[in-house]
């Protein structure tokens, strides 16, 4: 084993990493604005003031994931974003409406407000669905013809509707009152979606690629894998048996285990996202390109690596130390 | 001109890091004065320093999502864009960019959101330590790229095996020959940009009756800072000038228009360089002070364009060069009328109305100094990439042209309506936050 060997597979993991915190903790705040239209005015600034201390910090992790693939698998990054420019781009225009559309809708005159909510919800909805034509595209190898491309727009559809879920279950858990009521019940619709999400994704990706098919359906490995699609099933249950009854308690107003849902959910893409490595790994451009093929040479590899062991320890901490400090119910934002 | 892949890309990532710098340049320096606002309101308990923190927070807020937000662009635009610089310079560009996205990205987007709303769920103390920590973030950050920015224009401590470069020293690579002078006058440039923006939203306030101690206090921070550091900004590029003279001569050739090697060179004030004569039409220009400057000799020999095979398209760095200069005297003389006319110690810091409303016509000359000054780097660079080593063309991708061309009309439609809606907001607030200071002066006339 060299360094040339396990270097890559190392940055691979850190990859994944990056882009498994960027789903988990932007998906909530993109999911909080796919919602904000069905909200009323003061459930808006609500739902906005949730995720106001976070958001910044979350988009950071992307720029981690895009920036580790540039340094470290600079040949995939300009095989993997040539190839899905325009998902990019309407991923970028999204991100960058959204967010500019949050500080612009508490700063700019009155009327303009409504605009620069609908420029929110918008913007989230655009980057959701971008990202999961993105995901879409990735599996099948950016197969060309419409089949391949439907695909693509059905993972965009099913990566919102699991955005949504995260979000509605982020703001069960921070807030109460009748917005966490409607969060329940935009809880409860999104799980569905994000149900048929999972399935499709899972069930579809082993058809558009058979190399992933040899990977999954073979034994004995089959077996080791069965705990994947198990917990997913069982964490969607457990969805559909606690959201009807914390609906109900949570009208006599006793909201306890208001977080279960949101671990739940967290515990349903951390399943999915192991799933989806363990087809892909270790090619990153599906039949093209593995991770050796991409990496760059071992000398700045280790250079990144000794960085990130003594940074990445830190960024955690001081990150659990902000979502300490906004912990509990979201109350209204202000700057002094 | 035929508009072809490159030309296209270049005009893509251009628009797109032009409009990226200009939030950056306020962030970088806004952080410490604010940092400064609440370490005055520490130190005297006078409310007005924290009412300076509050209304210019929100600025920092609303520049941060837009620094933010573009970035994550560049981020994506490094390997669309330019394939074979990754491939040729990773092993430099990557670890510096990666270094710049984990000590400093993270840093400043962590403590964030505690600067801007933890104020009632923390002490003062972390409260005062969290806005440090963003400011140096900030400024970390600009360390990084800049020592990258720097390497590329004057490359050393490496060396190129298999049409790859390698590290020899990383001391090197960080500190190469330009690094500390780019460094210094990017930093000097943020804080002027945000001298004139305090200067220029703070008598904007006052122009519409806001005489707030708070207000006043802002205004004379631009100010003050403006006139301290407009000398030093000039000291620190001319050194960088020098500098450029000695690693990047046709560079600095073309900020000179100087086409043909010549003794006791003119500083040329208007001139319109002609590349197909290789002269320059209806020139004025002050005899031998070009030598005087770069050679501090008055018959001082500056080496022309006519010694280098290749140069940098010329006009537009000649006059990129003479508006950046031309916006730095004009803040020179504003600054220091402004800091004479602010001498006395008055709270509210009235002012002519005259002198407020030229403030309020300067509030973005630092963006304009600041964008000058870029392009006078970057173009000045060309045809390079990385100086010797990548021809821009080199790195250039194979989009296609249509692709490129609709994703750049795209993003100019965007920044054109963002820069919109960012300057009037900035005023909005300033309006606003005028208005509610005048009802509370009011409000204490009426009570007393």
């Amino acid at each position: 084993m060299n360094a040339a060997y396990w270097l890559p597979v190392i940055f691979a993991g850190l990859m994944g990493l990056a882009m498994l915190v960027y789903v988990v903790l932007d998906g909530f705040d993109l999911g909080v604005g796919l919602l904000l239209p069905l909200a009323d005015d003061a459930g808006k600034d609500r739902m906005v003031a949730s995720i106001g201390p976070f958001w910044d910090a979350n988009e950071t992790w992307l720029v981690l994931g895009a920036g580790l693939l540039l340094v470290a698998f600079p040949m995939a990054h300009g095989v993997v974003f040539g190839a899905l420019y325009i998902p990019v781009l309407l991923m970028l225009v999204g991100l960058i409406l959204r967010g500019v559309a949050f500080d612009f809708r508490v700063k700019a005159r009155d009327p303009h407000r409504p605009w620069w909510n609908a420029i929110f919800a918008l913007g989230s909805l655009l980057a959701s669905l971008a990202q999961g034509v993105m995901l879409g595209r990735y599996l099948t190898g950016f197969a060309d013809g419409a089949l391949s491309w439907l695909f693509a727009l059905l993972v965009g559809v099913g990566l919102s509707a699991a955005y949504a879920l995260l979000g509605a279950c982020w703001l069960i858990m921070k807030t109460d009152g009748p917005l966490q009521a409607r969060a329940i019940s935009w809880a409860r619709h999104s799980v569905a979606g994000a149900a048929l999400a999972v399935l499709l994704v899972s069930g579809v990706t082993p058809l558009v690629n058979p190399a992933i098919a040899a990977k999954w359906f073979a034994l004995p490995q089959l077996f080791l894998l069965l705990p994947l699609p198990l917990g997913t099933v069982a964490l969607f249950a457990l969805q559909l048996i606690i959201l009807p009854r914390l609906a109900r308690r949570q009208a006599v107003g006793n909201d306890r285990y208001c977080w279960l849902p949101f671990a739940a959910t967290v515990g349903i893409v951390l399943l999915a996202f192991w799933g989806l490595a363990y087809s892909v790994f270790p090619q990153v451009v599906i039949g093209r390109m593995d991770i050796w093929q991409a990496a760059s040479d071992p000398e700045a590899l280790w250079i990144i690596l000794w960085g990130a062991l003594l940074v990445l320890p830190c960024i955690i901490a001081y990150t659990a130390f902000a979502y300490r400090v906004f912990w509990g119910k979201a109350d209204s934002l202000s700057y002094q | 001109m035929e508009l072809d892949a490159l030309t296209l890309a270049r005009a893509q990532f251009g628009a797109n890091i032009s409009f990226h710098i200009l939030f950056p340049s306020i962030n970088i320096a806004l952080a410490w004065v604010l940092l400064f606002f609440k370490l005055r309101y520490l130190r005297t308990g006078k409310q007005a320093w924290m009412d300076a923190y509050g209304f210019w927070v929100k600025i920092f807020a609303l520049s941060f999502a837009l620094g933010v937000v573009s970035g994550v662009t560049m981020s994506f635009q490094f390997g669309t864009n330019w394939p074979g610089y990754m491939q040729t310079v990773g092993n430099i560009a990557g670890p510096l960019l990666a270094y710049e996205i984990l000590t400093a990205f993270f840093l400043e987007a962590g403590f964030l959101g505690i600067m801007l709303f933890g104020r009632p769920r923390v002490s003062e103390r972390v409260h005062t330590f969290a806005t440090l920590l963003v400011a140096f973030g900030n400024s970390l950050s600009a360390f990084w790229i800049i020592a990258l920015n720097s390497w590329m224009q004057t490359p050393t401590g490496f060396v190129m095996k298999d049409g790859r470069a390698h590290v020899s020293d990383w001391l090197q690579v960080i500190f190469n020959p330009s690094m500390p002078y780019r460094l210094t006058h990017m930093l000097l440039a943020s804080g002027l940009t945000v001298a004139f923006l305090l200067a220029g939203l703070s008598a904007y306030r006052q122009l519409k009756g806001d005489r707030s101690a708070g207000n006043g206090a802002a205004l004379k921070t631009g100010v003050r800072l403006a006139a301290l550091l407009i000398p030093l900004q000039i000291l620190v590029g001319d050194a960088h000038g020098l500098n450029t003279m000695e690693h990047q001569p046709a560079k600095l050739a073309a900020i000179e228009g100087v086409w043909h090697t010549e003794r006791g060179a003119p500083l040329l004030l208007f001139a319109l360089p002609n590349a197909d004569t290789q002269r320059n039409d209806y020139a004025v220009g002050i005899p031998h002070l070009a030598s005087l400057i770069i050679k501090h000799d008055l018959d001082g020999e500056i080496r022309g364009l006519n010694e280098f095979a290749q140069h940098p398209p010329v006009a537009k760095v000649f006059w990129s060069f003479r508006v950046m200069v031309g916006v730095g005297v004009l803040m020179l003389l504003t600054a220091w009328f402004g800091a004479w006319q602010l001498r006395r110690d008055a709270p509210a810091a009235l002012l002519d109305r005259r002198l407020l409303c030229w403030l309020v016509g300067m509030t973005f000359a630092g963006w304009v100094a600041t964008l000058a000054g870029w392009y006078v780097t970057e173009i000045g660079r060309q045809p390079w990439l990385v100086t010797g080593v990548l021809t821009t063309a080199q790195a250039a991708g194979q989009a296609t042209t249509s692709m490129v061309a609709g994703s750049l009309l795209t993003y100019l439609a965007l920044y054109a309506g963002l820069l919109l809606a960012y300057v009037s907001v900035l005023f909005h607030l300033a309006k606003k936050a005028a208005g509610q200071a005048d009802a509370a002066v009011v409000l204490q006339e009426v009570q007393a």
